[in-house]
This record gives structure tokens, C-alpha cells and sequence, in this order.
């Protein structure tokens, strides 16, 4: 118990940077689930977090409120942007979130009540590390029962094929604005807990880059599976402490292994690296597109 | 008036440049539909890679210049080979070139890192003489004129190749159809790569005229120039070259309106994304892009 607790005193913010991480990938998988490719994570992120630490110090709501209204406000944002931007397909779509990204940080960046590039400073710190992974543990169960659900079947015809799927009677519209509000939705969660983490948010930390990293997770952990994002969030956040531990210098060091690792993972395990702990033999969740490559 | 005059002249220069930088961009994604964030890492290269030229072997900038431009073009060639050419098979090949592309754009960026620091750097005083001519309130120095003037003379040299050379008639060969090409006896691997040498030469040119003209260069200055990279293609349209110029030039305009207008700094890129949310909702092809939008 004593290890525990020591362990907790020196990894406790660890510990909960990852469970953040996770959600944030988490909500981004939920889009990629369905095909779309969405650079714009990290902006509904700021959308909750701004949202539910202004309420939390400027009005007084209670804690779980705040958290709850900021998720919600950036479900709704998510479905009026949605509704437009997924017309785009692949990287016009990527570029429209990105886009839609950049300009929620410049206003955050350009606003009051946000606190402007100092951020918003003084946020109570409410979020507890259990807070962190019972939200976590709700949402992969959400999302793996969501798998086998109508809606779950229909994401993943749309992922492997929109035209066939809209001419299958899906109703592709619907279920892609349904899986990028879903994310939204939390994203948004994941950001209010944020706040409440770190005693002040800023808006550097919703950046561009973030929400590549996210994207990153998701790639190295694996989108064939819902635990895939978590997996990838969970190695990538540690990895800076484990390379410390292994002596290796600060910088570009530890950066190039992230790219590395990046690289490694997307010439070599297309589907990631849960794909290295599922057996070949069984057919997962999601088969890999090859059998529908072959027609290129 | 004469402020808006010198605003506008100011504006052109410095769209030349976003002009070069997208030109490297969008003749890739013209070929392989792939969008290629390394991009903007080999800008920076090109432009630390000068400024080590200049500072450290003391080779004189027209020298430096050339060479620079060269090495760059070979990242190129090993960018194609590591990241690009083992995906071309796959059937997802756009999705994961992007995300080899961001772990490319990782590494580089960490090499520019670990070989210049962080430290933001600047070319030494002599480096260019500079004139400064004025009329009436307006002054331009000689320094812009020649970046203007390189600038332009390598994208015009650009477009009259493609149009003219036969291995840039190949280059938009493989554009149309790379079957097609190899069907015609166009060597398609060795044209792809051969394009992602221009564009990277192109990219690392933009990279030293970006740091002569700022006076100052960082292993981060390829970040921004990345997402308005991104804005003037989309504008221009996926592809187009004197789309990529002309939109260069009307987002270094709209720039230096906005600041005109508001009279801060601050909205500047939120005006310059807000256009191109637009333009993706309302035009998605561009202004000169003349192809469909293409499946993801």
C-alpha cells in the first residue's frame, strides 16, 4: 500500500494525463470508427473545458454540472458543424475540421472570459484520478456496446465503403453526423475534466498538434477496436517517462522516437498494435480492407 | 493611403512566398492525392540547412542558396522512398500517407532540432546588401524584390516545365492516371519520386526566403506556415498550380487587409480560416480547381 502511494506521488499526474489521453482518443475513434477523419478533437476538447471551468468559477455551479453542460455544448457545436463539413470526404474533411479547430483557438486566445493566451487561470481542481477512469471504463464499455449495435454496423459500412453503404438504404448523412457528435460529445467531457485537473488551461494545450497526437494515438494503438486508441494513448504518454528512465536524453531524442514509432507502425502493423496480441486466425471486429482493396 | 498601399505591396511579398511553399504541396497531392506534412518540416530544414551554409562553412547566400535547395530535394527523394513508396499498394494508400507523412514531418522536425537547437536564429547582417527605395510613404527594399523575384521565377519555371519538358508532361501523365502512364512506358516510380524532389526544392526554397524575409528562423516556423499552406491549396484548389499562386497571393493580401482593417494582429488567422471553412463548405474544389471532389 505504501509502494502505491509513493508511486502515486511521483505518477499521480501520469496516471491522469493518460486517462485524459485515452478519452480524447476515445472520442476521436468514435469519428474514424465511421471513416471520417477529423482533425478537430481538440477543439470541441477546448469547447468543454473552456465551458465547464468558466461555470465552475465564474457562476458556481457544482462540479459534475459544469462538466456535464461543457460536454453538452460541445455536442451541440459538434452537430452544427457536422451537419455541413461532412459532406467532405478524406482530407478536404480533415482540412475543414482542422480549419474549424484553428479558429476556435484563436478565439479562445482572443476572448475575455477565457483568460486570453494567459488562460484561465485559478479552476478548482475537482477531478479526481478515479473520476478519470470510471468516465473511461463508461465510455470503452459505451463504445464497445455501441459496436454491435444497429448504429455500430452502420459506422462501419460507411468506413469501409459510403457509396455501397448509401445505396445499402443507410442513411449515411445521419450516422456520420451521429458518430462526430457522439466524439463531440466526449471530447467535450474530456476537456471539462481537464480543467478541472491542472489549475488552469490554456489555449496551447488545443492546438493543432494536439489534436494530431490524438490521431497518432489512434493510429499506433489500432482503430480496428475500441481498447486500440487507449492502448496507443497509454504507451505514448508514458513513453517520455520511460525513455527518462532509461537515460535518454530530452528533445529531439525522445521526439524522433515518437515519429518512429508512428512510422514503424503504419508501414509494418497498418492496423496497429492490438493487432499484434489478436490471434490471425480469428476474425476481428473489424476486417482489415484488403479483401476490398484487391478491386483497385 | 499610402499605409494601405504599403500594406498591399507587403501583402504580395510575403504571398510569394506562401505561393512557393503551397506550390511543393499541391503539385504532390496533384500526383498521389496525398497529402504530404512533411512538407512544411522540409521548409524548415531548407531554411536552417541555408543559414548553416552561411553562418558555419561560410559559403556566400547565392551559393548556400542552391545548395540547400538540392539537399532538400534529396529529403524529397528520401522522403518518397521511406514514407510514401511501401503504401502506394494499399488500398487506403491516401489515409496512411498522411499519417507516415505526419511521422516524417516528426523525425525531420526533431533533426532540425537536434542539429540547429531550439534557439530562433537569424541570417548575419551582410548576408544580402539591402536598398531601400521609397516613393512618396511607400518603401520597398531590395531584399523583398529579389525574394519576389525568386520566388516568382521558380514557379513560372515550374509551370512552363510541366507544360513544356517531356519529363513534365510525364509528371502530369501520372497526375491524369498513373496506369495509363505506366501503360505508355512513362517510368511512374521514377516520375513520382522525381516529383517529390521539385516539390521539396521548392519547399526548402520557400524556407529561406520565409527566414530572409522574417529575419529570423526557428525548427518550429514550418507549423504555421503549414495551415496556411493548407488554406492557400484548398483555395487555389486541390492540385491546381496557378491556383497554388494565386492563392498564395490573395492570403498574403487578405492578411495584411485584416490587420489593416482591425487594426490588430490578433484576428488575422481567424479571418484567413473562417475563409476557408467557407470555401470548403461552399466550393470545395477551389477556385481553380477544376476536378470533382474525389473519394475518400
Amino acid at each position: 500500500m505504501e509502494a502505491l502511494g509513493q508511486f502515486f506521488a511521483i505518477y499521480g499526474s501520469l496516471v491522469n494525463f493518460i486517462g485524459i489521453n485515452a478519452l480524447l482518443a476515445l472520442s476521436l475513434y468514435l469519428t474514424l470508427a465511421a471513416g471520417q477523419l477529423s482533425l478537430g478533437s481538440a477543439a470541441f476538447a477546448a469547447i468543454g473545458g473552456y465551458t465547464a471551468g468558466i461555470l465552475t468559477m465564474k457562476c458556481g455551479f457544482p462540479f459534475l454540472l459544469s462538466v456535464a453542460i461543457g460536454s453538452i455544448l460541445s455536442g451541440l457545436v459538434g452537430l452544427v458543424i457536422g451537419l455541413p463539413v461532412l459532406r467532405l470526404r478524406g482530407v478536404f474533411l480533415a482540412i475543414a475540421t482542422l480549419s474549424f479547430g484553428e479558429v476556435v483557438r484563436i478565439i479562445v486566445l482572443n476572448l475575455d472570459i477565457t483568460g486570453g493566451a494567459q488562460g484561465l487561470v485559478g479552476i478548482p481542481n475537482l477531478t479526481k484520478t478515479w473520476g478519470i477512469y470510471l468516465t473511461l471504463a463508461l465510455a470503452g464499455y459505451s463504445i464497445a456496446r455501441l459496436r454491435r449495435s444497429r448504429a455500430g454496423w452502420c459506422f462501419e459500412s460507411i468506413r469501409e465503403d459510403e457509396t455501397a453503404a448509401a445505396a445499402m438504404g443507410i442513411n449515411t448523412t445521419y450516422y456520420k453526423t451521429l458518430a462526430f457528435t457522439l466524439g463531440a460529445l466526449l471530447a467535450g467531457l474530456a476537456g471539462g475534466l481537464y480543467a478541472h485537473l491542472n489549475y488552469i488551461i490554456t489555449p496551447r494545450e488545443f492546438g493543432f498538434s494536439v489534436a494530431v497526437d490524438l490521431l497518432i494515438y489512434n493510429i499506433v494503438g489500432g482503430v480496428r477496436c475500441w481498447y486500440g486508441p487507449m492502448l496507443g494513448a497509454f504507451l505514448l504518454t508514458a513513453l517520455p517517462e520511460i525513455l527518462r528512465g532509461t537515460g535518454v536524453a530530452a528533445g529531439p531524442v525522445r521526439m524522433a522516437a515518437n515519429g518512429l514509432i508512428l512510422l514503424l507502425v503504419i508501414l509494418f502493423l497498418p492496423n496497429g498494435l492490438v493487432s499484434v496480441f489478436t490471434r490471425p486466425g480469428r476474425p476481428q471486429a473489424g476486417l482489415p480492407p484488403a479483401a476490398v482493396a484487391e478491386e483497385v | 493611403m499610402d499605409l494601405l498601399a504599403q500594406q498591399l505591396i507587403n501583402g504580395l511579398f510575403i504571398g510569394s512566398v506562401y505561393g512557393l511553399f503551397a506550390v511543393g504541396y499541391t503539385l504532390v497531392f496533384g500526383v498521389l492525392d496525398i497529402l504530404n506534412l512533411a512538407h512544411a518540416a522540409v521548409f524548415t530544414l531548407g531554411g536552417l540547412l541555408a543559414l548553416w551554409l552561411v553562418e558555419t562553412a561560410g559559403l556566400s547566400l547565392w551559393l548556400a542558396f542552391p545548395a540547400s535547395v538540392l539537399a532538400c530535394g534529396v529529403l524529397g527523394l528520401i522522403l518518397d522512398r521511406v514514407a510514401f513508396a511501401p503504401l502506394r499498394q494499399r488500398a487506403d494508400s491516401n489515409f496512411s500517407g498522411l499519417i507516415s507523412s505526419i511521422a516524417m514531418a516528426i523525425i525531420f522536425e526533431s533533426a532540425a532540432l537536434g542539429l540547429f537547437g531550439a534557439r530562433t536564429v537569424r541570417f548575419p547582417a551582410h548576408t544580402v546588401s539591402v536598398h531601400i527605395w521609397r516613393w512618396g510613404g511607400i518603401s520597398i527594399t531590395s531584399l523583398q524584390v529579389e525574394i519576389v523575384a525568386v520566388a516568382l521565377l521558380l514557379m513560372v519555371g515550374l509551370t512552363q516545365f510541366l507544360n513544356r519538358a517531356r519529363a513534365g508532361k510525364a509528371i502530369r501523365a501520372v497526375a491524369e492516371n498513373d496506369r495509363t502512364a505506366r501503360l505508355l512506358g512513362i517510368h511512374v516510380d521514377g516520375i513520382i519520386a522525381f516529383t517529390f524532389f521539385i516539390s521539396s526544392a521548392l519547399g526548402g526554397a520557400a524556407g529561406i526566403l520565409f527566414g530572409l524575409y522574417f529575419d529570423s528562423l526557428s525548427p518550429d516556423m514550418g507549423r504555421s506556415i503549414e495551415l496556411k499552406g493548407l488554406a492557400v491549396i484548398i483555395l487555389g484548389g486541390m492540385g491546381s498550380i496557378p491556383g497554388a499562386i494565386i492563392g498564395g497571393l490573395a492570403f498574403g493580401l487578405s492578411e495584411v487587409l485584416t490587420v489593416a482593417i482591425t487594426g490588430t494582429s490578433n484576428l488575422r488567422d481567424a479571418v484567413a480560416f473562417t475563409v476557408l471553412f467557407a470555401v470548403l463548405i461552399l466550393r470545395p474544389s477551389g477556385i481553380f480547381g477544376r476536378r470533382k471532389m474525389r473519394e475518400a
